[in-house]
C-alpha cells in the first residue's frame, strides 16, 4: 500500500474500493432499483442463463449504471422460452421477458431499462414471485 | 477486477464466531470454489448483525436475503441451491413468530424495521480487516475534511452543534469536553479511547470495534485536530482478544495508507496511536482510574478537579470519549451537525446503542433514536419475553443503573428521562426481567458485582458495599427482619452522598431503584418468609397437593435425601426439616402435585 498524501488520492481509492462495496449499498436499497432477476432452473443454466446474466453485468458495468441490480430466482415455469428474466422497473409490475439471449440483453438495456419501453418477447405472466 | 455477482457476508462477531462461523466461512470458500464460481461470489466476514439470538447469521447480496441459525453443514445447500440455481433455502430464513411467515430480506424483519443504524452503520456490512471497505464507505473523507476545511475550533463548534452527548454512561456534552482540552496549553496532549466495557450484559463497544474499528482510528484523528494532540490510546480490556486484533490490523493498515503517522494527507498534522491494556477492572471505566491504570499504576479514581482535560495522562490535558462516541463522530462531519441534531429528543441527540440481554426474545445488539420507547425496544424490536412471561422490569445502566417497570414502558429513552424514573441510560445495556426473577436476588447480584469491584481506596465504598450485601444475604435467605430494609436505605444513602468517585455514588443504585418499585417483594421475605418469585432456595417451600398425588411414589424413590414419605396409592407428604429444596420431585412428577412457593 502506497501512502496517501492528498484528498485527490483519497478519493481515487475511495472510488475503487466503493466499486467492492457498491453490491451490497445496491442491496440495502434494492426496492428502489431496477431489478433483473434472471430464472436459474437446471433448463434455465442448460439455455445459457449463466451467460445471460454475466452479459447483463458486464454491459451494466460499462454503461456505469448504478440503479440496475441483478440477481438470480429460480424456475419461473417457462422452460420453452429459457433463458428468462424478470424485469421490475421501480414501482411497477415485473415483466417477464423470454429467450433472452446476449443480443436480447442489449436491446433490454438499451430500450427497455434506458427509454422504459415494453419489447417484443413479453410473457404474459402467469405466475407470482416468491418472496 | 473480477465483477461479482453475490456477496455472502458471515457474521464474524464474537458470538457467532463461538457457533463456528469461521468454518461456515471457509466452507462456503470450498463449496463455492467446487462450483467454479470463486469469480462470481465474495465471501467475506463482517461484524455483529446484532442479531444475535439467531445466529450464525449468513446474508446474501445484492437479493438481501438473511439466513439464520446456519451451521457447517448447510453451507453446500445454500451453494447448490441459492447461488447456483438461484432458489432460497427456506428451512433456514428467518421465521417470524407471529404469523410463522418465512421472511427473506432483512428489511422486513421487526427487529431491523425501526432500527437507525449511525454508530453501527459499518457493523455487518463490511469487512472490518480491510480498510479499503471503510473508505469505500467514505471512510477517513471525514478527516480529511477536518484537516484540509476546517479550523480546530471549527470542528469543536460543529461537535457542539450536533449535540452529541457522550455514550459511556453520564451523557456530558462531547463537543464542551473536546473545547477543554483545547483549551489548555501543552507540549503534549493526548486523545483516550475508553473501550473498557465492563458493565454485565454490555456488548456494545466490543461489537463496534469488532465490526468498524476504523471509524474509532478516524474519529480519533479528528480529535486530536481538534484539541492540539498527537498521540492516542484506546484503553481496551484484554478480555476482546479479537477486538484488539482487528485494531491492531486497522491500525497498521492506516498506517501503511499514511492515514496515521506524520503528515496527514499532507497536511502538518501529525497522530498515531497505541493500544493499553486493562485487567479487566469495573473502576477502570471512569476516566480517572482509567489514566492512572495506562500509567501503571492501581487502577483507581481520584477526586475531579483536575479534570483530565486539565491534567490527564502522564499530566498533560486529555480527551477521554467512550468507543460509541467516537464511533459518531465521522458521521457528523459527513452528514453535518444539523442532520445529527434533527435525530433524537429535545436534549439527547443522535441514536443509541443497546445490548439486549436477559428474558427477551431477541437478545442481540441494536441502535435506535433517541426518544424510541422502551415498549418499542423490548416488544416491536426485542420480540417480546421469552416463553410467553409476563414482564417485570429492565435494568439498564448496569450495576450503576436501576430498574423500570411496567408503567415506565411508554417513557421515551434519553438521557434526562432515565435519569428522572431513577436509572440512568449508561453504556447501553439492557437486562430484561420476567416473574421469575427475583428483586431482592437481583439486588444482591449487582451488590456482590460491586464489592469485588470495589478499588477499595474511599470506606463508604468499601464497607459500604460490603455490608449492603450482607444485608441483602441474609434478607434472601431468609434471616432478613424489617431492620434490615431499613439499614439498606440508610447505608445505601451514606454511600450515595460519600463515596470518592462514580462507582461508589452510584453503587445503591441497584437497591434504591428495586426498593423503590418492589418494597413488597423485600417485605414477603422478611415478614411472610416467602420469595413471590420462588427464586431464594432458603424461602422456597415444597409442597404436595393431596388431591392431585397418585402415590405413585416416584417423588419419594427420587428424592435424595429421604424427605417424602407416604403409603403406596395415597397422598405422599414432605418433611420441610429434611427438605433441601432440590426440586428433583417437583421435575419428576408426572400429575404436576409438587408445587413451590
Amino acid at each position: 500500500m502506497a501512502k496517501i498524501k492528498s484528498l485527490e488520492e483519497l478519493k481515487k481509492i475511495k472510488e475503487q474500493a466503493q466499486q467492492s462495496v457498491s453490491l451490497r449499498v445496491k442491496g440495502d436499497n434494492i426496492e428502489n432499483l431496477v431489478q433483473v432477476r434472471v430464472a436459474m432452473a437446471t433448463c434455465g443454466i442448460a439455455a445459457g442463463a449463466r451467460e445471460t446474466m454475466n452479459e447483463f453485468i458486464k454491459v451494466l458495468n460499462e454503461e456505469h449504471m448504478d440503479n440496475v441490480v441483478v440477481t438470480q430466482t429460480g424456475c419461473m415455469g417457462y422452460c420453452y422460452a429459457e433463458p428468462t428474466i424478470e424485469l421490475t422497473m421501480p414501482g411497477k409490475e415485473p415483466v417477464v421477458y423470454g429467450n433472452v439471449d446476449k443480443n436480447k440483453v442489449h436491446e433490454i438495456v438499451e430500450k427497455a431499462i434506458k427509454g422504459g419501453e415494453m419489447l417484443d418477447g413479453i410473457i404474459p405472466v402467469t405466475h407470482n414471485t416468491v418472496e | 477486477m473480477a465483477e461479482y455477482k453475490f456477496h455472502i457476508l458471515v457474521c464474524g462477531g464474537t458470538g457467532c464466531l463461538s457457533s463456528n462461523s469461521h468454518e461456515i466461512a471457509d466452507g462456503l470458500k470450498d463449496a463455492i470454489k467446487a462450483a467454479g464460481m470463486e469469480e462470481e461470489v465474495k465471501v467475506l466476514q463482517t461484524g455483529c448483525f446484532g442479531f444475535c439470538e439467531k445466529g450464525p447469521i449468513v446474508k446474501v447480496l445484492p437479493d438481501n436475503t438473511f439466513y439464520t441459525q446456519v451451521k457447517p453443514e448447510d453451507v453446500n445447500e445454500i451453494v447448490s441451491e441459492h447461488i447456483v440455481k438461484g432458489r432460497k433455502v427456506n428451512r433456514l430464513l428467518y421465521v417470524d413468530p407471529e404469523n410463522e411467515k418465512h421472511i427473506s430480506d432483512a428489511k422486513h424483519m421487526d427487529f431491523y424495521k425501526k432500527q437507525m443504524r449511525i454508530a453501527l452503520r459499518n457493523c455487518g456490512f463490511i469487512d472490518p480487516e480491510n480498510i479499503d471497505e471503510y473508505i469505500g464507505r467514505d471512510g477517513y473523507q471525514a478527516l480529511a475534511k477536518c484537516l484540509t476545511e476546517m479550523t480546530p475550533e471549527q470542528v469543536i463548534e460543529e461537535v457542539k452543534k450536533s449535540g452529541l452527548r457522550g455514550r459511556g454512561g453520564a451523557g456530558f456534552p462531547t463537543g464542551l469536553k473536546w473545547q477543554f482540552a483545547h483549551g489548555y496549553q501543552a507540549d503534549q496532549k493526548y486523545v483516550v479511547c475508553n473501550a473498557d466495557e465492563g458493565d454485565p450484559g454490555a456488548f456494545m463497544d466490543r461489537s463496534i470495534l469488532e465490526g468498524d474499528p476504523n471509524s474509532i482510528i478516524e474519529a480519533m484523528a479528528i480529535c486530536g485536530y481538534a484539541i492540539g494532540a498527537s498521540q492516542g490510546r484506546v484503553y481496551i480490556r484484554a478480555e476482546y482478544p479479537l477486538a484488539i486484533q482487528r485494531l491492531e490490523i486497522a491500525i497498521a493498515q492506516a498506517r501503511e495508507y499514511g492515514l496515521l503517522g506524520d503528515n496527514i494527507l499532507g497536511t502538518d498534522f501529525s497522530f498515531d496511536i497505541q493500544l493499553c491494556f486493562g485487567a479487566g477492572a469495573f473502576v477502570c471505566g471512569e476516566e480517572t482510574a482509567l489514566i492512572h491504570s495506562m500509567e501503571g499504576q492501581r487502577g483507581e479514581p481520584t477526586i475531579k478537579p483536575p479534570f483530565p482535560a486539565e491534567n490527564g495522562f502522564w499530566n498533560k490535558p486529555t480527551n477521554v470519549n467512550n468507543v460509541e462516541t467516537f464511533a459518531n463522530i465521522p458521521v457528523i462531519f459527513l452528514k453535518g451537525a444539523d442532520w445529527f441534531s434533527s435525530i433524537g429528543t429535545e436534549k439527547s441527540k443522535g441514536t443509541k446503542v443497546f445490548a439486549l440481554a436477559g428474558k427477551i426474545n431477541n437478545v442481540g445488539l441494536i441502535e435506535v433514536p433517541m426518544g424510541t420507547t422502551l415498549r418499542e425496544v423490548i416488544y416491536d424490536i426485542g420480540g417480546g419475553i421469552k416463553n410467553g412471561k409476563k414482564f417485570k422490569a429492565v435494568q439498564t445502566g448496569g450495576p450503576s443503573g436501576g430498574c423500570l417497570t411496567e408503567k415506565d414502558l411508554d417513557t421515551p429513552i434519553d438521557f434526562d428521562n432515565l435519569v428522572a424514573k431513577g436509572s440512568m441510560m449508561g453504556s447501553g445495556g439492557m437486562i430484561v426481567m420476567d416473574e421469575d426473577d427475583c428483586m431482592p436476588s437481583v439486588a444482591r447480584f449487582y451488590m456482590e458485582f460491586i464489592e469485588e469491584e470495589s478499588c477499595g481506596k474511599c470506606t463508604p465504598c468499601r464497607i459500604g458495599t460490603k455490608r449492603l450485601s450482607e444485608l441483602l444475604k441474609d434478607i434472601t435467605g431468609g434471616k432478613g427482619t424489617m431492620e434490615h430494609i431499613a439499614e439498606l436505605k440508610r447505608v445505601s444513602q451514606v454511600i450515595r452522598d460519600t463515596a470518592l468517585c462514580g462507582l461508589g455514588q452510584t453503587a445503591p443504585n441497584p437497591v434504591l431503584s428495586t426498593l423503590a418499585h418492589f418494597e413488597d417483594e423485600y417485605i414477603a421475605h422478611v415478614k411472610d418468609h416467602t420469595c413471590p418469585a420462588g427464586k431464594c432456595t432458603a424461602l422456597l417451600k415444597f409442597k404436595i397437593n393431596p388431591e392431585a398425588c397418585k402415590g405413585c411414589t416416584l417423588c419419594a424413590r427420587k428424592c435424595p435425601v429421604g424427605a417424602i414419605s407416604g403409603e403406596v396409592r395415597k397422598p405422599h407428604t414432605i418433611d420441610q426439616a429434611k427438605c433441601i429444596k432440590c426440586g428433583a420431585c417437583m421435575d419428576n412428577c408426572k400429575f404436576g402435585a409438587i408445587t413451590k412457593n
